[in-house]
């Protein structure tokens, strides 16, 4: 099995060639702002590091693209909002709850219409398709190209949702039509801000996993492309292209799954240290500690999953502001390479401080050795300190638990930190998250209604199900996880009828012929 | 009587979530009503029951029906405002001001929607000083008040008026049986209180302690503090167990959300298993297997790290939660009180016993 893991952030874009679960290189290039020439570069690196590219399984990208334009406020597309469920929830229409700024990018247009379904699967009112025709018409009148549909209760019945899609693409075939029940499950608001959201980020995706492919192909590796999803699993770039959001957040679950790969511990601290934040979660059983509220996302209300983190301004290129002692959190970003003391720049970095004190050798160290060294000194004791406390908010126990650094400024992690019983030092840990994109898991999910046979039968037919589905996928039957079990009771069918998902996920399986020297993972839950 | 300002509707949601035991469903929506009517010019005034007259005509509202379907059919003020004009021109006589209900979860914003919509103080009490999935489980009933009138309204043009019912158990089925038959939720005005009778049996003040109770998690977020600790410490409650969810079973019978989640326990709790038993709110306790907190003290369900109460519809496999109890209004643990809200009015054969007069288990 040979995969190459990809993680295209902010500053960096990462490549690692994963062979049979060891880590056979590793190459770490600056991100370019079209996104592919960053990637065709770090493959061919990662090309003359190995010789030849040989035949690839797989390659796993992992991108904080579309998380940062929500949260950078750029290439968003203006959105017609569709709402069906008039006259109910009429007072709080669609971005009611968002941000002032955000709205003002996404909101092309808003329509309510009648319809949508009470919880037992009655319709509220009847659907106003002669309502949902005036506004089709209307959207494309207004050449908006992109369009969020949600339905009261649609997770139990999308018919509402169905029907006005059926509808839009009749009247305006050029739009990209997003339905809510795709994306998320009962809790109208939130489910329609992640609608709303997908909607914008819609033209954005599919341009993006287009330059994806493209660079593959510049790069003549022949293999399946698959983007990371917030939990650890992958879906195909066509699938990616579809629904942005689901890559919400998918950079620090790769960069705690690289973590625990690489360190090869389950329970344990991670701070993922890059150009301009670093990023502090809790590994549970190998997997990112979730949070449990509703997750913001640019400041938007949402249902998804998503590591619990901490986010401190404090990065490589974070800039030292000496004469008021501080440090971050703004920072000179992807223009280390120049403005870095130790690249030849006069900006004064926390990457400068770490080289002055030897704890990384980066760059020119000759740019650094005039540094006055009590300033050096009172940086490295601001980092800490920093570091410190944040991390001692994240843990849930007062007892010692083991930290492991990642990610490319990883070296302003000091060897020792009050709390921390071990700082665990691993290799290749600069690239944890193109690691974490490469070991990214399948899954095999089950979301139907099964009726006449009780909660727990129907849960464990649903929970076989999805096992068989994600064997199917590639995963190693020993090393199945449930990581979801939902379900709903459905009152307005007869025999106890329930809906019921399940998502199981699973390390692909290893070539036959080498397993890998890798801990047993049992089942976790 | 005082303006509420902005800056105390933010705690009031907070505060309503966590007496709402689990349900009364989140204030959020409400939250967000109201913060719209406050962006639009509408101020809501508080007032103090004792400036109630006793012949003053209060109007009790809420927001009847499962959690669940308030997820999905939210909140508005302008179906809030009808049932209370409905009762206006019932009765042939104007109301001076509109009270909660139930202070917890989101009929604590209800009246204040109203308010804002008709333009009447909101008085600072209501009759549950928590949330409770029935209509005789309030304070009014333990003081065999008259139960009717009763006016709803659902989104649609359907109206109804129970003109008089035969006691607060027929109330309860007839006024239920119409909310299941509009969707499982409906705006309600429920019998009309004299000022009197207010001051006499309302549970006064808890707008107050339910603001109380949100300002002092914000405060402990803003100082990096326990949130969890600070609503133990502010209400006199207790922490009594740590844990992660590792199942949940629920079921929509007659319009209530019904059902179980196991909690495994965690560090000290370790080995131990507590199973919260529910019908909207969280009823019953199970501590291995004995009943160790019950209605209608106040159990309350906490994300453990972010401090966040956790709703009964909310609940969900894996998540690490702390449950904490809160003491109850006294009227609620009388005779009389916990004949109509103690363990027995949920069906448990079990007497009444306080998490808090116990010493740790």
């Amino acid at each position: 099995m040979r995969r190459i893991g990809i993680d295209v952030g902010g500053t960096n874009t990462d490549a690692v060639l994963i062979e049979d679960s060891r880590v056979t290189a590793a190459v770490k290039v600056p991100t370019t702002a079209d996104v592919s020439g960053g990637i065709v570069r770090a493959l061919a690196e990662l090309v003359i590091s190995v010789g030849s590219p040989g035949s690839i399984d797989a390659v796993m990208i992992g991108t904080t693209h579309f998380t940062n334009a929500v949260v950078e406020r750029r290439d968003l597309a203006p959105v017609a909002a569709v709402r069906i469920g008039l006259p109910a929830s009429a007072s709080l229409p669609p971005f009611c709850d968002w941000p002032d700024d955000l709205a003002a990018l996404a909101r092309g247009a808003v329509y309510m219409l009648e319809g949508g379904h009470e919880y037992d699967g009655r319709p509220i009112v009847a659907f106003d398709r002669t309502g949902m025709r005036r506004a089709a018409a209307d959207i494309r009148a207004r050449g908006l190209r992109t369009i969020a549909v949600t339905a009261v209760f649609s997770p139990l019945t999308d018919e509402c949702e169905r029907a006005a899609a059926d509808i839009l693409r009749e009247v305006w075939p050029d739009a990209d039509v997003t339905r809510s029940h795709d994306l998320g499950r009962i809790g109208l608001l939130e489910r329609e801000n992640a609608t709303l959201l997908n909607a914008s980020l819609i033209d954005l995706a599919r341009r993006t996993t287009r330059a994806f492919t493209a660079a593959l192909a510049a790069s003549g590796i022949q293999a399946p492309l698959y983007l990371t999803q917030n939990d650890g699993t992958v879906m195909r770039a066509d699938v990616a292209e579809a629904f942005p959001v689901f890559s919400f957040a998918s950079g620090p679950t790769n960069s705690m799954r690289g973590a625990a790969f690489l360190s090869g511990l389950r329970d344990a601290m991670v701070v993922d240290v890059g150009g301009t934040t670093a990023d502090i979660g809790r590994l549970v059983r190998g997997f990112p500690a979730e949070a449990n509220a509703s997750v913001r996302v640019g400041g938007v209300r949402t249902l998804f999953r998503m590591p619990d983190l901490l986010s401190i301004g404090l990065g490589g290129g974070s800039i030292v502001d000496a004469a008021a002692g501080t440090i971050g959190p703004k920072s000179v970003g992807h223009r280390i390479a120049e403005e870095a003391l130790v690249f030849g720049g006069n900006r004064l970095t926390a990457t400068d401080v770490a080289v002055a004190a030897g704890s990384a050798d980066i760059g020119d160290r000759g740019r650094v050795a005039t540094l006055d060294a009590a300033l050096v000194a009172a940086c490295r004791a601001r980092i800490h300190s920093m570091l410190e406390t944040n991390i001692d908010r994240m843990k849930i126990d007062a007892a010692p638990v083991p930290l492991v650094p990642v990610g490319g400024a990883a070296f302003l992690v000091p060897d020792a930190l009050p709390g921390i019983s071990e700082v665990v030092v691993v290799p290749h840990r600069a690239v944890a998250n193109a690691i974490g994109a490469a070991i990214a898991q399948v899954s095999g999910d089950v979301d139907q209604i099964f009726s006449g046979c009780g909660r727990e039968a129907a849960i464990e037919r649903a929970t076989a199900l999805a096992r068989e589905r994600a064997v199917g996928a590639g995963a190693d039957p020993a090393a199945l996880t449930i990581i979801d079990v939902d379900d709903l009771p459905l009152a307005y069918l007869p025999g106890d009828a329930r809906r019921v998902r399940v998502r199981v996920v699973g390390d692909t399986r290893p070539t036959a012929s080498q397993r890998p020297a890798q801990p047993p993972r049992e089942s976790s839950e | 009587m005082r303006p509420i300002p902005e800056d105390d509707l933010e705690p009031l949601a907070i505060g309503a979530w966590i007496l709402g035991a689990g349900g009364g469903g989140s204030p959020y929506h409400g939250y967000l009503n109201v913060r719209q009517l406050y962006r639009a010019g509408h101020r809501v005034q508080l007032m103090d029951p004792a400036s109630l007259d006793d012949d003053d005509l209060v109007a009790v509202v809420s927001n009847m029906g499962a959690p669940l379907v308030g997820q999905e059919r939210l909140s508005d003020p302008a179906v809030a405002a009808r049932p209370v004009r409905m009762m206006q021109e019932y009765l042939g006589r104007p109301f001076r001001a509109v009270m909660s209900l139930e202070i917890g979860g989101g009929n604590a914003i209800q009246p204040l929607l109203v308010a804002a919509v008709v333009d009447l103080p909101v008085v600072d009490a209501d009759c549950m000083g928590r949330a409770f999935p029935e209509a005789q489980m309030t304070s009014f009933a333990i003081g065999e008040l008259p139960m009717f009138p009763l006016t709803l309204a659902d989104v649609r043009d359907n109206e109804v008026i129970v003109a008089r019912a035969a006691s607060w158990p027929w109330m309860e089925r007839i006024s239920r049986r119409v909310c299941v038959a509009v969707g499982s939720i409906a705006a309600t005005c429920k019998a009309p209180r004299t000022g009197r009778e207010v001051k006499a049996w309302g549970i006064l003040h808890s707008v107050t302690r339910a603001v109380g109770i949100g300002r002092a998690v914000l405060t402990a977020r803003v100082r990096r503090e326990d949130p969890i600790g600070a609503v133990v410490a502010h209400t006199g409650g207790k922490r009594l167990f740590a844990g992660k969810i590792v199942d949940v079973d629920r079921r929509t019978t007659e319009g209530f959300l019904r059902g179980r989640a196991r909690i495994a326990g965690i560090d000290e709790d370790r080995g131990r298993d507590l199973v919260l038993e529910f019908q909207n709110e969280f009823a019953v306790g199970w501590l291995d297997g004995r009943a160790a907190v019950m209605t209608p003290e106040i159990i309350c369900v906490m994300d453990t790290v972010a401090g966040e109460a956790i709703g009964t519809e909310t609940l969900r496999y894996g998540q690490r939660v702390t449950v904490v109890a809160l003491p109850c209004a006294p009227i609620l643990t009388t005779p009389k009180g916990l004949s109509l809200v103690g363990p027995r009015a949920f069906g448990y054969d079990l007497d009444f016993s306080s998490v808090f007069a116990r010493t740790a288990a």
